[in-house]
């Protein structure tokens, strides 16, 4: 056991934790972050998928010992129910989703493909997601809900 | 007449009660799994009683608190538990609009009411629904005298309805594995392989030492389950386990079983039905075979179940289809009386039939009774899951038809084998705790098999038959969204479009002169519109367009649904449509997701998925080795509702899994020039083809 210091949604957390840990036992365990889900422990599918420096990366599969310092975003830092990001505002107004286990992943993610492109084409955007699984069929209205919210967070010339 | 659920659980306030000014509390016994259900019959409930949405309290789904209305199967909740609620808030509002027509001594007809207030000739009166309540008793049956609403006064019914469920899933909450529970007991599940299997030896030392913290290891018979306050040190147990434990008699699978033909080698029990041959001179015949693989639900989490034993009663969480057929067998299980155990119903990952979620349940049940005064949350992993979940059974189906002189289908033969499609009632665990027991015989319903849905193509054809053998599988099977259905649909309209070819007829005029149903034929020919059918080429240059229709069980939704597709080294979808008939439509946006989602999940099974089976059962366990569609692999789908305001609702959330795979087949026959017609169509499968062609 070691002390690691995290940054997760902009905040410092200091915990006591053996440093092979996975991420996602951390977030949501001890922090309770339960936005990262567990889907397959093996990379597979992007339930797990959170934004480490910004790049949407699969907790299931990190140790928590080389993350000091580091930041990390979870769905959580992207909005709450009050104050939503605008991919949470398009997802609902799509309605793009069944289930929802998927969703926590493919928002990150979907943050991550904005923050380094604001205008992709519906390509880049599945491309984006490819490695991210949805069992229900929702791929559509999540690949439109993107576009929505990319057309309104881009910055008027 | 009063609806079979309402029947069944007949005392109004158990549906629908006034417990505080300006709410009204609705309670169903069908669960919300992301298909939107809570949505569409809160719909219902509002319509009726003629309260604004944001009044209604859903109950969510617990023993003691919701009718037993059984499992939320078979895109049947909109037909079922739609019709007994509908029922129920007609005869509620009677009964209100009855004392408040007494206490304003006029007539009921002149009592209108307007978000539960009650209004006379138009005008205010100081009455509404939670004024009445303490004198109207809805401790009282159904009279079956109320009727409800005509869709011509819908004004709830019928629009689009954001889903109640949604909102949390986009915050990073909603499911049963969020539940925040304190000291909880993490617990893994280490599988028996096959239900005779015992264990022969298990390193105690070496798996404690493996998982580096406190564990406590429990064995009963063949049931090991591995438990801790931390996470990691049961992940890091069972996965030490699988190096340090033996079995005696574990099962052992032959791969070539994988194969759907494989199935006619396995003992069956057969059933028929149908007219006699008619007498068949001078007419065409054709025969042809599809087979489609075992498939797995594939839900995105593994199962999930969670619960606590305090001594006396049991408390238990769930994500299975339904709180009171799972608390029958947690009784079997446990030994305790059913009133002993309550059962809460939440959310978890996509279900889409019987997965691993009741098995779960009933693990962390035999765990917590071993265990109490802990709470226990039981994690499958993902090669549990797939591993361990009952699969969709494979199927192999052959046609044969007669044509007369114009070319019409007039006689039809069906021979089917095929797993159970129907394996409930029975856990995982009770194997485990009885090893060499074998399993009970799937439950049966009479008169009713999975595997003969839709086993007859939907049209009118003089004389049809069936014959279905229903085989021992190798593994575990039951149900699957659509069960047989969707998979008899794949067969009948792929034979449709190859009769088509051989009577020399366009495949969408043949299909329309073979149906006098006007809401058949005008599915038909919208679809023919939206896809463009009239510009069709002869095909064989690898574009294609295909088509398929099918009605849902013979008697539900009409759906027919198109698919354009590119073939070169594999299949490239580019656009599916679907038109689709189902009736009066509750929450059109839920209809179209369900509709859409049902494409695409079929689109995946057509071309991708295939249970491998092998060694101790089933060999393919994780993503990799059971790919299914992904995001740049989805074509751009456009759905149409044919709009019914007249008619029945039908539910949505099978319909079109059958005709899309078969539309896609069709598509990929006019591409090619050549027809495959075993499932999946992989890029493996279309080169063998095409070398053999």
């Amino acid at each position: 056991m070691r002390k690691i210091n995290l940054i997760v949604n902009g905040r410092q957390h200091s915990i006591e934790a053996d440093e092979r840990e996975t991420l996602l036992d951390v977030l949501r365990n001890r922090l309770g972050l339960t936005g990262p889900r567990f889907g397959c422990g093996a990379e597979q599918c992007g339930s797990c998928s959170v934004l480490i420096e910004g790049e949407d990366k699969p907790s299931c599969a990190v140790e928590v010992g080389a993350l000091s310092g580091k930041t990390i975003v979870t769905v959580e830092g992207l909005g709450t129910a009050e104050n939503p990001h605008p991919l949470q505002t398009a997802f609902l107004e799509k309605q793009a989703g069944q289930c929802g286990y998927c969703l926590s992943g493919i928002l990150v993610a979907s943050k991550a493909l904005l923050d380094r492109n604001s205008s992709p084409t519906r390509a880049e955007i599945a491309e984006a997601l490819a490695w991210h699984l949805c069992r229900c069929g929702a791929h559509n209205r999540i690949l439109d809900a993107v576009a929505l919210a990319a057309s309104r967070m881009k910055v008027p010339a | 007449m009063i609806p079979p659920s309402l029947q069944a659980n007949p005392v109004l306030e158990r549906w629908i009660s006034f417990p505080a000014a300006g709410k009204v509390r609705v309670a169903f016994g069908k669960v919300e799994y992301g298909q939107g259900i809570a949505t569409s019959l809160a719909q219902i409930a509002a319509e009726e009683l003629d309260v604004a949405m944001q009044r209604l309290i859903v109950v969510n789904a617990a023993s003691g608190e919701v009718p037993d209305e059984g499992l939320t199967v078979g895109s049947m909740s909109i037909e079922m538990s739609g019709a007994s609620l509908r029922a129920a808030a007609a005869e509620v509002r009677a009964l209100f609009a009855q004392e408040a027509a007494t206490r304003l001594g006029c007539d009921v007809d002149e009592i209108v009411i307007r978000d539960g207030e009650f209004l006379r000739d138009g005008r205010q009166t100081d009455l509404d629904y939670w004024k009445l309540a303490p004198h109207v008793d809805l401790r009282q049956a159904p009279q079956g005298k109320a009727r409800w609403k005509t869709s011509d006064r819908h004004h709830i019914v019928g629009k689009s309805q954001p889903r109640s469920d949604l909102p949390a899933k986009v915050f990073g909450g909603g499911f049963i594995q969020d539940i925040p529970l304190k000291d909880v007991t993490h617990a893994r599940v280490l599988r028996q392989p096959g239900y005779k299997a015992t264990i022969k030896a298990l390193d105690e030392a070496a798996i404690r030492k493996a998982a580096g913290g406190d564990i406590d290891i429990l064995r009963d018979n063949s049931f090991l389950a591995f438990l801790s306050k931390s996470e990691r040190a049961v992940t890091l147990a069972v996965a030490a386990a699988e190096q340090h434990l033996m079995w005696n008699d574990a099962r052992d699978v032959n791969p070539t079983l994988s194969d759907p033909l494989a199935l006619k080698s396995l003992p069956a029990t057969p059933w028929e039905g149908g007219a006699p041959a008619p007498d068949s001179s001078n007419r065409r015949k054709h025969s042809a075979s599809y087979g489609r693989p075992f498939i797995a639900h594939g839900s995105m989490g593994p199962s999930h179940g969670i619960a606590r034993f305090d001594g006396d009663t049991l408390k238990v969480w769930t994500h299975a289809q339904g709180v009171y057929p799972i608390r029958g067998m947690l009784a079997r299980i446990t030994g305790l009386a059913p009133d002993k155990i309550h059962v809460e119903h939440t959310q978890g990952p996509g279900c889409y039939g019987h997965n691993g979620a009741d098995d779960a349940t009933c693990d962390a049940a035999a765990i917590a009774v071993r265990r109490p005064e802990q709470t226990i949350r039981v994690q499958w992993r993902r090669e549990d899951e797939f591993g361990y979940e009952p699969l969709g059974t494979a199927m192999q189906i052959e046609l044969s038809g007669e044509l007369d002189a114009a070319g019409r289908l007039v006689d039809f033969s069906s021979e089917i084998w095929s797993g159970p499609h129907v394996g409930r009632g029975y856990a995982l665990v009770e194997a485990a705790l009885a090893p060499g027991t074998p399993p009970p015989p799937p439950m049966s319903i009479p008169g009713f098999s999975g595997g003969r849905l839709n086993a007859t193509p939907s049209y009118e054809i003089a004389a049809t038959r069936i014959r279905e053998n229903v085989i021992v599988p190798p593994v575990r099977t039951s149900s699957l969204r659509g069960l047989g259905g969707p998979v008899n649909t794949y067969a009948c309209e792929c034979f449709v479009d190859e009769l088509a070819g051989i009577a020399g007829t366009d495949p969408l005029s043949y299909r329309l002169s073979m149906t006098s149903d006007p809401r058949a034929s005008a599915v038909l020919e919208r679809l023919g519109a939206l896809s463009n059918w009239s510009r069709r080429g002869a095909g064989g240059n690898g574009d294609g367009l295909g088509l398929a229709y099918s009605r849902h069980r013979d008697r539900g939704a009409y759906v027919g649904v198109a698919v354009a597709l590119r073939v070169d080294t594999e299949v490239r979808l580019k656009e599916m449509w679907c038109v689709a008939d189902v009736g009066l439509v509750i929450n059109p946006d839920g209809a179209k997701n369900q509709i859409e989602g049902g494409m695409v999940m079929a689109a995946s099974w057509a071309l991708k998925e295939h249970v491998k089976l092998g060694g101790r059962g089933i060999a393919s366990t994780m993503w990799d080795d059971y790919p299914i569609l992904r995001f740049p692999e989805v074509p751009s789908i456009r759905i149409e509702l044919v709009p019914q305001s007249g008619a029945a609702p039908f539910g949505t959330g099978e319909i079109s899994s059958g005709p899309t795979m078969a539309a896609i087949a069709n598509a990929i026959a006019h591409a090619l020039g050549v027809r495959i017609r075993d499932m999946p169509f992989t890029r493996e499968k279309i080169a063998a083809t095409l070398l053999v062609d």
